[in-house]
């Protein structure tokens, strides 16, 4: 999703979908969320009949009464919440890390024509790099401290925040830059007033996205390198045979996903709430 | 621009960072950061040498086998799922939490129901990366702009040439987003998967040089998935830019307007 701008018009699913347009008024039937919670809960009986009627492996496969009687179990666990502590913690630092570094540097690069252009090939040769690249050096320099964690986690939702921001720079109005210009705003000013405003819907954007990012790292890591947290956890559980354990996770690491999305996207929102893509859903 | 100048922007920096490498660990007698002269001989006596054929073309198979099926699977119920308002409504929420499942995390699992074959990690890599391409399909589907598509309608054409040449070439864009994404995490997971339970592969290999304390292969190694990594990109960018050149254009005529 990094790039193409248009991927980021405003249009946030249900919203645009349910436009009350002038359109005539076509024959409502069930409320959307109430048809998201019908396929949630079919999800939840087909996981319960198909490991039992034998479709799927019963012996690797839990019904989904066993996987949420295993997640009650673990959250009563002090170790479970230790767990999502060091994860989260992990993934909050990195990310922080990250976002600080690549808006800075996004500024620096892309505010200059030059300094774009020459940084470009390198940029376009080092973010493609898989940071899972980079877990045997992690591993040799730091074991399972949690450096090694937060240089995946780092380098993985660094390039996400970095390209956003090169792309929000260079969104500046011209007409604003020149005005800006001719009244004497001066560098720091230009900074703050013009390109901060403009780069911020891109910034937001690519919070989000290393948010996303920096989750599925620092669990990675976890799981392959063996800091602590849930992704250690899981390791440990599916390699003691505690299956309804090891799926119970999963549904953990899911849940903690949907709650970074949806807190990211709420920031997006409250921070973005002057900007036009925010303030209206005319669709024109 | 000229020619010099291009060239100048272009490789200048890459050959500072190489050149500033080679110089800063030309003596270097620290274990873990070898001279870069060394790192490069293992790239190119072992990565490209016998390595090549048993463990890198093992993975990059596996990575594109994963990576096919995923593109099949998720735009065809990216459509199916996208044309239906219902169908997208109910759907929504399941599929928001499947891609929010770091998918790494599937791989113990796939593990205990596929075992540890071949098939196992052609089957991680293609449900991990499924989630973006099918999500962004969706999205390309369903904001199919809303004029064309009664046209469409009035001039009854419906079924293969609707979605021909009306809604495949409208959500191609996002389409391609998801791709794009999705790419990257089958990167990601084909190396995952061969640190499990694999007898060879990239990322087996590299861990096996990590584990046996060879640090210039260890590296080397490194530099050959940044090159791989590096290489996909470029193909994608290619295949991108070619099918998608008519909405780049329409784009550039947007904004100058």
């Amino acid at each position: 999703m990094t790039g193409s701008p248009a991927v980021m018009a405003p249009a946030d699913g249900p919203v645009a979908g349910a436009a009350p347009g002038p359109r005539p008024r076509r024959r409502r039937g069930v409320p959307q969320s109430l048809l998201g919670l019908a396929g949630l809960a079919a999800l939840v009986v087909l996981v319960e009949i198909l490991p039992r009627i034998g479709v799927l492996p019963r012996e690797y496969f839990p019904p989904s009464s066993e996987i949420g009687r295993a997640l009650a179990d673990l959250v009563q666990t002090s170790e479970f919440w230790t767990s999502v502590g060091d994860t989260l913690q992990g993934w909050a630092l990195g990310l922080a890390i990250a976002s600080v570094a690549g808006v800075v540097l996004g500024i620096l690069i892309g505010g200059s024509r030059f300094t774009r252009e020459f940084t470009a090939s390198t940029i376009e040769f080092l973010r493609p790099i898989p940071s899972v690249a980079l877990i045997p050096i992690a591993v040799l320099l730091f074991g399972t401290d949690i450096e090694s964690k937060l240089l995946l986690v780092v380098y993985a939702s660094f390039w996400q925040v970095l390209i956003q921001v090169l792309y929000g720079v260079q969104d500046i109005d011209p007409v604003a830059q020149d005005t800006a210009r001719a009244y004497g705003l001066g560098r720091w000013a230009r900074v703050r007033y013009l390109t901060w405003p403009t780069a911020l819907p891109y910034v937001m954007t690519g919070l989000r996205l290393a948010a996303a990012v920096a989750l599925i790292l620092a669990v990675t890591a976890e799981l392959v390198i063996g800091n602590p947290g849930l992704g250690k956890l899981l390791a440990t559980a599916q390699s003691s045979g505690a299956y309804a354990t090891t799926y119970a996770i999963v549904v953990v690491t899911g849940i903690l996903g949907v709650l970074v999305n949806l807190a990211f996207r709420a920031v997006e929102r409250w921070s973005l709430s002057w900007h036009p893509s925010q303030r209206g859903e005319l669709v024109v | 621009m000229s020619i010099v100048r291009r060239l100048g922007l272009t490789f200048g920096l890459p050959i500072i960072l190489l050149a500033a490498w080679w110089f800063a660990s030309a003596n270097s007698t620290d274990f873990f950061f070898p001279p870069l002269s060394e790192i490069l001989t293992a790239l190119k006596d072992e990565w490209f040498g016998p390595r090549l054929l048993a463990d890198v073309v093992p993975s990059v198979l596996r990575l594109l086998a994963g990576y096919a099926v995923a593109v099949v699977v998720a735009v065809t119920l990216g459509v199916v799922i996208g044309t239906s308002r219902t169908v997208r409504a109910t759907l929504e929420p399941v599929l928001e939490f499947f891609r929010a499942i770091p998918p790494p995390v599937l791989v113990p699992i796939f593990l205990l129901l596929f075992g540890i074959g071949d098939g196992m990690k052609i089957i991680v890599i293609a449900f991990g990366c499924m989630w973006p391409i099918l999500l962004n399909t969706v999205e390309g589907v369903r904001a199919v702009d809303s004029v064309l598509s009664d046209t469409a309608r009035t001039y009854r054409i419906t079924g293969t040439a609707r979605l021909r040449t009306l809604v495949l070439p409208a959500a191609s864009p996002q389409i391609y987003a998801g791709l794009r994404q999705g790419l990257s995490v089958a990167i990601i997971l084909m190396v995952i998967s061969e640190l499990f339970a694999a007898s060879n592969g990239l990322g087996f290999a590299v861990v096996q040089a990590q584990r046996s304390f060879a640090i210039a292969e260890t590296w080397a190694g490194m530099l050959m998935l940044g090159l791989l990594g590096f290489l996909l990109a470029m193909l994608f960018k290619l295949v991108e830019n070619r099918q998608l050149a008519w909405y780049h254009g329409l784009r550039r005529a947007q904004r100058s307007s």
